[in-house]
């Protein structure tokens, strides 16, 4: 079947190391010139964060890390690009939102490493789509919170821009222009009138088609994906575990025999909850449908932080992270992403834990 | 709305003008030949909306009776008519039926705030129809103050059901769980819900027994599973149970040890693993449920799963296994179990090999409906469904009448063989997903195949066309469709012509909506008339114009002719038509982007 959704599968293709574990952070401080991290590791100091929202600094040692690298574009070439501008605005806001939503683990001691930054645009740029205020294409939104979760585009960070993304961003973008360009033929996009499919990723969306309800539409992202999970791999094997998150109205599941590492895991939590976080604090106004203010995103980003917390055989809550991988997935009961002041005080118990397995 | 409104009066009953002293009630021949309350007896066994229109036009004495008489009401359309002249015509009503929004807002097409609110509708018949029974609300705007409304008002309450609706969220349904007393009927589908927890199930009281249905299948909070345990065991008449995917196997195992005389079950998500104890636990409780006819849920269901419900499946008439992305070898299997089976709803991920295990397994099949499992802009076409997976089905089938079709790709041959062998084709609604895409094989246009679907099925009565189309199709629908009552037209047509040929033809239509369409303002006014006759008209992305839809109201002053404008529009376009015959003239609630003109 088709690359899932949520793009969980396109991990590999990504040049982004996305922090999981303590030991992989040293390697990461020097790998950092070339590779953009991923915050995982509710590190975020987000006071860097400045109003434009273009440019993220890394603090810290990492001053290895050049600006240009750290300039974050999604998709189309440079923000100087015409076609770019009226995007800016969503950009943005989009780029404010680079908070991570859980950190993996915090310092022992409380504290959180102030070295590494967020870096986590391209899971944001979806949020913008859903905030828009067409909410016409708040389905599409949906729908495409994938590809735009995608860690694609950020893989264009300090490299030339792939033309890739100028497709995955120009189906939003046509879209958000359909409401003011009402005399344009309404031929959808570019395969349609050979009749043939094109290549998936230059298919332009088509508002209200095919005619499916949202209701099944945003159930089919969720249907494919874990069945994608299921397919092709021994069933029996799967280990599916529940994920509930704070405040999230539902539960989702996870195969943890999908991933190899904490940083897939982590990343497609984040895929998976990152629509809650905003959604949450949309409840100042509607939810989630219009323009969140700057300040607003300002406000989630210096709010609560996440962290991802599991249950484990012998009914204790730890951090994940703590333990190796396959460790972790034998003991994991469950997950819950919790706000992280509810999770101070886990640590010590994690690491003594593992002590007196070890 | 679907009772005929009598535009003259009717045939008075006729006394005899000049009763002469020696005549006897006896030759009083043209008074109706038995007392006003027998008539209203004998027709309130009449049921049928068409049959009660029928009656009502017969004379006056007959439509009072059948007002007096009707107990409920089906409206298609919220804005045709008013809760005012509803309740002056029909005093005794227990049952509404209430449609609101176009179709196509299911798809994203009509901007929030459209309209469709309940609220007035509550407010009447809070005072008129003191004893109502049950709410059917459909693409409706429902608040909690609504259903919080809802539930104080009508002591008698029984059924609600809203589907596609939007505005409300769990709070309203507390209210409903909370003080409805006589409740039978709880079912809430597909809709826009603000889903904030499933505390709502835990406000039936202790005492509370007479639920018969319950589907909370699309809610997503977890309710409390000892509450619903308790509820289930106490309600003994239980027939319909849906639950949401939150559910377990084990909690389901619970319930249905609980329940089996259910007649329809809607499980929870089942990927759990089972223990050999578990799934012979499960296995028996399914073949405990004897009665059970309708399956649905499976949300994320696993291979391991389905064998425990082969037992169950013997008496099936109705399989939903439109959330599970099932392999063709699993459909395969299962539907060896299910011989009964009558409809059958299903993902595309079980491709033409799964179809060709429902021809061959599934001889009584009057529906098919097969959605696509994933968005198909979104992932690389590499499955689906063909149109070999739908000839395979015919051929196996040949009592189907209703098809929902989802396909990759399709031929005229194969469409003109499919109606060859199921000619009695009600409802046909075939959609190919990339818009405008002709035959597969010969790279002509589906005209033919269009055209064979209309001259074969007779009876057919619902059309969803699509595929590259020329006015050839229409010209044919027009000619031929005879029966047909809902078209449904997307990325088709070359011309007014097409437009104008469905119009001028079709003397049952009813709905008409179409979408991107090079149908313009002369299509539109081809026939203006024929909107009367109709519900309603939807015309979005095709070429009418404002100065267009202005000269329809004009023509029409009984049509409510509706513009949508949106953002940017250079108001010369009438980017959005909707056009719907009304008794309740021009709309007094609607918001500023929808202008009547």
């Amino acid at each position: 079947m088709s690359p899932p959704l949520l793009g969980v599968g396109e991990e590999d293709q990504s040049n982004v190391t996305l922090l999981a574990s303590p030991a992989s952070i040293d390697s990461l401080c020097r790998n950092s010139s070339e590779l953009k991290e991923r915050n995982y590791m509710g590190l975020s100091d987000c006071s860097s964060v400045d109003s434009s929202g273009v440019s993220m600094v890394s603090d810290g040692n990492k001053s290895s890390l050049n600006l240009k690298a750290t300039e974050l574009r999604l998709g189309l070439p440079g923000c100087q690009s015409p076609e770019r501008d009226p995007e800016r605005c969503l950009l943005s806001s989009a780029q404010l939102d680079e908070k991570p939503l859980f950190p993996l683990h915090p310092l022992k001691d409380g504290q959180y490493p102030s070295s590494q930054k967020a870096v986590g645009s391209g899971s944001k740029r979806g949020f913008s789509d859903a905030m828009d205020g067409f909410t016409k294409e708040k389905y599409l939104a949906k729908s495409e919170v994938a590809p735009m979760l995608s860690p694609r585009p950020s893989s264009n960070l300090g490299l030339k821009t792939e033309p890739t993304n100028a497709k995955e961003v120009a189906p939003s973008k046509i879209v958000q222009e359909r409401p003011r360009a009402a005399n344009e033929p309404r031929p959808n996009h570019n395969g349609s009138a050979n009749g043939n499919s094109s290549a998936p990723a230059t298919k332009a969306q088509v508002v209200g088609w095919p005619p499916i309800r949202s209701f099944r539409k945003n159930s089919l992202a969720s249907t494919s994906k874990n069945n994608d999970e299921v397919e092709g791999k021994a069933v029996p094997g799967a280990i599916f575990v529940k994920v509930s998150m704070d405040g999230a109205p539902y539960l989702r599941k996870v195969d943890l025999k999908n991933y190899s590492k904490y940083q897939e895991l982590s990343s497609a939590l984040e895929k998976m909850f990152s629509c809650f976080t905003i959604g949450q604090y949309g409840s100042h106004g509607t939810l989630g449908r219009e323009m969140l203010s700057e300040s607003k995103l300002k406000d989630l980003l210096h709010g609560s932080e996440y962290v991802l917390t599991y249950e484990d055989k012998d009914g204790d809550w730890m951090l994940v992270g703590d333990v190796p991988w396959e460790m972790f997935i034998e003991t994991c009961k469950r997950m819950r992403i919790m706000k992280s002041s509810d999770a101070i005080g886990l640590a010590p118990r994690a690491v003594e834990k593992c002590r007196n397995r070890n | 709305m679907d009772f005929s409104l009598p535009t003259e009066p009717m045939n008075h009953k006729r006394k005899n003008p000049d009763p002469s002293p020696d005549s006897d009630e006896s030759t009083t021949q043209l008074s109706s030949p038995f007392p006003d309350e027998v008539l209203e007896r004998v027709l309130s066994l009449l049921n049928s909306r068409k049959d009660r229109n029928s009656v009502s036009l017969v004379c006056k004495d007959w439509y009072d009776a059948e007002r007096w008489s009707r107990t409920h009401v089906f409206i298609g359309n919220c804005y045709s008519v008013s809760p005012e002249i509803l309740t002056r015509r029909f005093p005794n009503i227990r049952s509404v039926t209430l449609k609101g929004k176009p179709r196509f807002s299911d798809f994203d097409l009509v901007p929030p705030k459209w309209g469709a609110y309940v609220h007035s509708w509550l407010l009447v018949f809070a005072t008129k129809y003191h004893f109502l029974e049950e709410l059917r609300l459909k693409r409706m705007t429902v608040s909690d103050e609504n259903l919080k409304l809802l539930a104080l008002s009508f002591p008698n309450f029984k059924a609600l059901s809203l589907l596609s609706c939007d505005g409300f969220s769990t709070d309203g349904l507390a209210s409903i769980t909370t003080h409805c007393k006589n409740l039978t009927e709880l079912d809430i589908q597909e809709n826009d819900i603000d889903d904030k927890s499933g505390k709502w199930l835990s406000c039936f009281p202790e005492n509370f027994m007479s639920l018969e249905v319950l589907n909370f299948a699309n809610l997503n909070s977890d309710v409390n599973f000892e509450a619903l345990e308790r509820l289930v065991s106490r309600c003994k008449s239980l027939k319909v149970l849906k639950v949401n995917e939150n559910m377990t196997l084990e909690q389901l195992h619970r319930l249905l040890v609980l329940a089996p005389h259910l007649r329809e079950l809607g499980t929870g998500s089942l990927l759990q693993e089972l223990t050999p104890r578990q799934h012979s636990e499960l296995k028996s409780a399914f073949n405990n449920c004897k009665n059970l006819n309708m399956l649905s849920g499976f949300y994320e269901v696993t291979s391991i799963f389905l064998p425990v419900l082969y037992p169950a499946c013997t008496s099936l008439t109705f399989l939903n296994l439109s959330y599970a992305a099932l392999r063709s070898d699993e459909l395969s299997n299962l539907l060896v179990h299910c011989p009964l089976l009558q409809r059958l709803w299903v993902l595309d991920s079980v491709e033409d090999e799964g179809l060709e295990a429902v021809g061959s397994n599934c001889p009584l099949l009057e529906e098919l409906r097969v959605f696509p499992a994933s968005d198909p802009f979104e992932d690389e076409i590499l499955h689906g469904v063909t149109e070999a997976g739908f000839l395979a089905v015919s051929y196996g089938c040949k009592k189907l009448h209703y098809v929902l079709y989802f396909c990759r790709q399709m031929t005229n041959a194969a469409v003109a063989t499919i109606v060859q062998n199921c000619p009695d084709f009600t409802h046909f609604r075939l959609c190919i997903m990339n818009p405008r895409q002709p035959d597969y094989q010969t790279n002509e246009p589906m005209d033919e195949a269009f055209g064979a679907v209309v001259k074969t099925c007779t009876k057919l009565r619902r059309l969803a066309v699509s595929g590259l189309l020329t006015d050839l199709t229409f010209e044919y629908i027009g000619k031929y469709a005879n029966n047909l009552e809902t078209l449904s037209v997307a990325f088709a047509g070359s011309s007014d012509r097409g437009m104008e040929c469905v119009l001028k033809g079709c003397p049952k239509l009813r709905k008409l909506e179409i979408r991107d369409c090079p149908f313009g303002n002369a299509a539109l006014l081809s026939s203006f008339r024929k909107y009367e006759s109709m519900r309603s008209l939807w015309m979005s992305g095709c070429k009418v114009t404002m100065d267009g839809c202005r000269l329809l109201a004009q023509e029409m002053p009984r049509l409510n002719v509706e513009v949508i404008r949106e953002c940017g529009n250079d108001g010369f376009q009438a980017d959005k038509l909707y056009v719907y015959r009304s008794v309740a003239g021009p709309r007094k609630d609607a918001p500023s982007f929808v202008l009547t003109l």
